[in-house]
C-alpha cells in the first residue's frame, strides 16, 4: 500500500500473544487511520458498556496516512480507547514523532488488549515486537522513564509513557511522547496503567512509499506556501505559540476567569504568550514534520519555580492561571512541567483546582478538607501543590484525581463542576461565543475544543468571521468544524494546517500519497463518518439527548463582567437544529437514511 | 569559492523535515533512516541540532577510500562518493568522526550528503532558516553578527 503500511499490531497484555493482521484497505480508504480507524475497531471489537478501567476495554495507538510523510505539519498519532472521565469514545491526539515511528516500523495501529499481570513495556522494532518487564520503572515520572528506555533500548527509540498519574489512574492522566507531547484528553493515561503497561518503545527502519512522488510533493508544496503565507499558521504561532489567545479572548470578553463565574480576567496580559515570548521562552519547537512550530520550549529561572521544558499552551496557562484567579506566569509554567513530569492532562487538571478553588472560595470545602491546602483564588503556590500531590496521589491530591465533577459531587455541588459529559472546558467562554458552547455540548468526548473550532471563524475571522453572538448558522458551521476535524485527524495531519488549508488540499495530498481517488466533499465524508460511529457508540453506552448539554451557569446566569457582560449561551436553543443538521432524530440518534449515506447501516 | 550547508541549531524546531526531503529525494520513498541528514533532540531542554556531512577539507573518509570512491571534487570542493568504485569495505564509516557517513545494508551502499548536486533538499525544506546554502568563506558571518546584536543589547541594557 502507498500511504499504509498495510499492517495492525495486536497484542495480548495478558497471555502475551502477539499477532499481526492486515489493514482492510477499504476500512483505509472510508475510516484513513489514527482516531477514524481506531473507532472503527473499537466498534467491531469492544462492547460499548465495557467498563473503560477493566480488561476488556481496548487501548490502540494509530497514526493516520500522512504521519511520516512530509505533508505539512502532518505526524500526528491518536490513541483510541473508551474514557475513564468520560465513559464516551475516546481519541486523544498528540505529535512528536512517535506515530511517525510506528509508521516507519511497519504499522497502521497498535491494538492492547487484557491486563499485563504484572508492569510491562513493550518494544517493537520493526517485526519484532516483545513485552518486556517494567517493575523497576513503576513509580518513575515520565522524563526518567523515557531516559531509562532510551539506555535499555536505543537513543534512536521514541517512547510514549505514562507517569505515576496513569499509573494511579488518575481519571484525566495522560499518555507522554518523546517527554513534551501529550495524548492528554479523557484519560487515556489511566486506561494504560491500568493495564499494567507503563511504556511503548518504538524504533523503526521501513519507509512509507507514495503513490504519485511529483504529485505529492506538489501539493504538499502548495500547502506548505499557503500555510506559511497565513497570518496565524506562518507567523502568529511561531512568535507566540497557542497563548498569543489569551489576550484576543479577554479583549472579546470570552476568557473564563475563576472557573467560568465571568469571562474577564484584569490581569490576564501577564500570563499571555507576548509575556511568554518576553521572559520565558527559550525557542519554538516542532512536532514532526511541523512547519508552523507552535511549541514553546521555555525556562523558568525564579527559584521557587525553576525548570525548563515544553510549554504552556494557552489552554494551559488560561487553566492555571485566570480559571484560577491566578496570574503567575513562572507559577502556571510549573504547573505545566509537573503536568509534563507525572503524566497528567493540563486542562482538566486546570479546571479540577479551579472547581475545587470556587468551593473554597464559597466555603463549601474547608481547610480541612484540602487537609491545609488554602486554595483561595489567586493562590499560586496552592494551585501548583494541588497538581503535584495529583500526580503523586496524596493528601487532598486524591480527591482532585476524580475530576471536577466527581469532586463537586462529593460535597453536593456537581453544577460547580464547568464540565460537558463530565470532562472539563476548555478556555472559551459559551455565553461570549456561541458556536463553540454547541460544540461542546455535543462533542462526542465531551468538553473539549479541538473537535470543532468555530473560534477560527467566530473570534479570529478565519477563513471568514462569523458574528460570535449569533446563533443562526451556528448549528451548521459546527457540524461542518466536526466534519472536518474527523478527518483531519484521522489523516494525521495537525489542526493548526485549517490556518492555511481546506479540504481539497487535504484531498489533493492525500489522493498523491495513497493512489485512492479522494475530492474534497470526499475526505469530508470520512471525517462526518467518524463523528456519526462515535454518536452511535455513545448512544449505545447509554447517552441521550439530556446528555449533550453544558453547565446551567452558562445557559441561565447572565455574564456578571467585561465586554460579554449580559450574554448568556444558547445551546439548548440551538439543539433541534443541530440534530436536524446532522440527520439525526429528535432524540439526536443518527437516523436510517443518515447511517445508509455514510455506509454505517 | 564554493557552498556550504550551515547548521544553525538556535533555529531548529526539531521539525525533521530535512531527513524527510532528504529520504524522499534520494530514495523515492520516506524512509528516513537512510536519510543522510539527522537531527537530535534533548527533550528535558527542548533542544535540538540537525547533522550531515561537513565536506572536511582533510577528509578522513577521502584518506582512507582505497578504490578511491569517496574524493573530493576540485571544482566545488565538496566530498563526491562514487558509488561504481565503492567495494563497501565501510572504512569511511570507522573514519568519519562525526558519523556523518553510515552503511545502508538494503541497499548496500554508503550514505553520505551529496548536497543534491548543488541544491540541498533539506535546507529548501527547513521552516526556519536551521540549514542554510551558503557561500563557504561568509558561512559564520550571520551568525557573528547574531552574537554580535546579543552584546550590543547587554550593553545597552547595562547603560540604561
Amino acid at each position: 500500500m502507498n500511504g499504509w503500511m498495510g499492517k495492525i499490531l495486536r497484542v495480548d497484555l495478558g497471555s502475551g500473544k502477539i499477532s499481526t493482521e492486515r489493514l482492510d484497505p477499504k476500512t483505509a480508504r472510508d475510516y484513513l487511520g489514527a482516531r477514524g480507524l481506531g473507532t472503527k475497531i473499537m466498534w467491531d471489537e469492544v462492547d460499548p458498556n465495557v467498563d473503560p478501567l477493566s480488561p476488556e476495554n481496548k487501548l490502540i495507538f494509530a497514526p493516520g496516512p500522512f504521519s511520516g510523510t512530509f505533508a505539512p505539519s502532518s505526524g500526528r498519532y491518536d490513541v483510541v480507547t473508551k474514557g475513564p472521565l468520560t465513559g464516551t469514545i475516546a481519541a486523544s491526539n498528540s505529535g512528536g514523532s512517535f506515530g511517525a515511528e510506528l509508521k516507519f516500523a511497519g504499522w497502521d495501529a497498535v491494538i492492547l488488549e487484557g491486563k499485563a499481570a504484572k508492569p510491562t513495556w513493550l518494544s517493537i522494532v520493526d517485526d519484532v515486537v516483545e513485552l518486556r518487564d517494567a517493575s523497576r520503572l513503576w513509580g518513575k515520572d515520565v522524563p526518567e522513564t523515557t531516559e531509562a528506555l532510551y539506555a535499555e533500548a536505543s537513543e534512536d527509540s521514541k517512547v510514549a509513557c505514562i507517569g505515576p498519574a496513569g499509573e494511579r489512574m488518575v481519571l484525566f492522566a495522560s499518555i507522554m511522547n518523546e517527554m513534551q507531547r501529550a495524548a492528554g484528553r479523557t484519560g487515556v493515561g489511566a486506561v494504560m496503567g491500568s493495564k499494567n503497561l507503563k511504556a511503548i518503545v518504538v524504533r523503526g527502519s521501513k519507509g512509507v512509499k507514495v503513490a504519485d512522488k511529483d504529485a505529492f510533493v506538489a501539493a504538499c508544496g502548495e500547502a506548505s506556501r499557503k500555510i506559511k503565507e497565513h497570518p496565524v499558521g506562518g507567523t502568529g504561532l511561531r512568535l507566540y505559540g497557542t497563548n498569543v489567545l489569551v489576550n484576543i479572548l479577554n479583549s472579546i470578553g470570552g476568557l473564563p476567569t475563576n472557573n467560568f463565574q465571568t469571562g474577564h480576567f484584569a490581569n490576564a496580559d501577564m500570563v499571555g504568550g507576548e509575556t511568554l515570548a518576553a521572559n520565558q521562552l527559550q525557542r519554538p519547537r516542532g512536532c514532526f514534520a511541523c512547519i508552523i512550530s507552535c511549541g514553546r520550549g521555555t525556562k523558568v529561572t525564579n527559584p521557587k519555580y525553576k525548570g525548563e521544558g515544553e510549554g504552556p499552551e494557552y489552554e494551559t496557562a488560561w487553566g492555571f492561571g485566570p480559571d484560577c484567579g491566578i496570574d503567575d506566569l513562572d507559577a502556571v509554567i510549573k504547573a505545566n512541567y509537573i503536568c509534563n513530569e507525572l503524566g497528567l492532562d493540563t486542562i482538566s487538571m486546570g479546571g479540577t483546582v479551579a472547581c475545587a478553588v470556587e468551593m473554597f472560595d464559597k466555603g463549601i470545602i474547608t481547610l480541612e478538607d484540602t487537609e491545609g491546602l488554602d486554595l483561595r483564588s489567586g493562590n499560586a503556590e496552592a494551585m501548583v501543590e494541588a497538581v503535584r500531590l495529583t500526580g503523586i496521589g496524596e493528601g487532598f491530591g486524591k480527591k482532585l484525581a476524580l475530576g471536577s465533577y466527581r469532586l463537586a459531587s462529593l460535597y453536593g455541588h456537581p453544577e460547580m463542576s464547568m464540565t460537558a459529559k463530565k470532562q472539563e472546558m476548555p478556555a472559551y467562554e459559551p455565553r461570549a461565543v456561541q458556536g463553540i458552547g454547541l460544540n461542546y455540548a455535543t462533542n462526542n468526548r465531551g468538553g473539549c475544543h479541538v473537535r470543532g473550532y468555530t473560534i477560527s471563524p467566530e473570534v479570529l475571522g478565519v477563513p471568514v468571521k462569523y458574528d460570535k453572538d449569533a446563533t443562526e448558522g451556528k448549528p451548521e458551521l459546527v457540524a461542518m468544524f466536526q466534519n472536518l476535524t474527523g478527518a483531519i485527524d484521522s489523516s494525521g495531519a495537525c489542526l493548526f494546517t485549517t490556518f492555511g488549508i481546506g479540504a481539497d488540499d487535504y484531498a489533493a495530498m492525500l489522493t498523491a500519497l495513497t493512489g485512492v481517488k479522494y475530492t474534497g466533499d470526499d475526505f469530508v465524508k470520512c471525517g462526518e463518518r467518524v463523528w456519526n460511529l462515535e454518536r452511535l457508540w455513545n448512544n449505545r453506552s447509554g447517552f441521550t439527548a439530556a446528555d449533550d448539554a453544558i453547565p446551567e451557569r452558562l445557559t441561565t446566569v447572565p455574564m456578571p463582567t467585561g465586554p460579554s457582560k449580559g450574554a448568556v449561551s444558547h445551546v439548548k436553543e440551538m439543539m433541534p437544529h443541530y440534530y436536524a443538521v446532522r440527520g439525526w432524530d429528535a432524540e439526536g440518534r443518527p437516523t436510517p437514511e443518515k447511517l445508509a449515506e455514510l455506509e454505517l447501516a | 569559492m564554493g557552498m556550504m550547508l550551515t547548521i544553525h541549531p538556535e533555529k531548529c524546531t526539531g521539525c525533521r523535515n530535512c531527513e524527510l526531503a532528504c529520504a524522499l529525494e534520494h530514495g523515492g520513498d520516506f524512509r528516513i533512516k537512510a536519510s543522510r541528514i539527522h537531527v537530535y533532540a534533548w527533550e528535558r531542554e527542548a533542544f535540538s541540532v540537525p547533522m550531515m556531512c561537513q565536506q572536511c577539507s582533510d577528509a578522513s573518509c577521502v584518506t582512507v577510500c582505497m578504490p578511491k570512491a569517496m574524493h573530493r571534487n576540485p571544482a566545488t570542493g565538496l566530498v563526491e562518493y562514487d558509488a561504481s568504485k565503492c567495494i563497501g569495505c565501510k572504512m569511511c564509516v570507522q573514519a568519519c568522526a562525526f558519523g556523518n557517513a553510515a552503511w545502508d545494508a538494503l541497499t548496500a551502499s554508503i550514505l553520505k550528503c551529496d548536497t543534491c548536486d548543488g541544491d540541498p533538499a533539506c535546507a529548501k525544506i527547513c521552516p526556519t532558516g536551521a540549514l542554510e546554502w551558503t557561500d563557504d568563506d561568509l558561512a559564520v558571518q550571520a551568525r557573528k553578527k547574531s552574537f554580535a546584536t546579543k552584546i550590543k543589547n547587554a550593553f545597552s541594557e547595562a547603560q540604561s
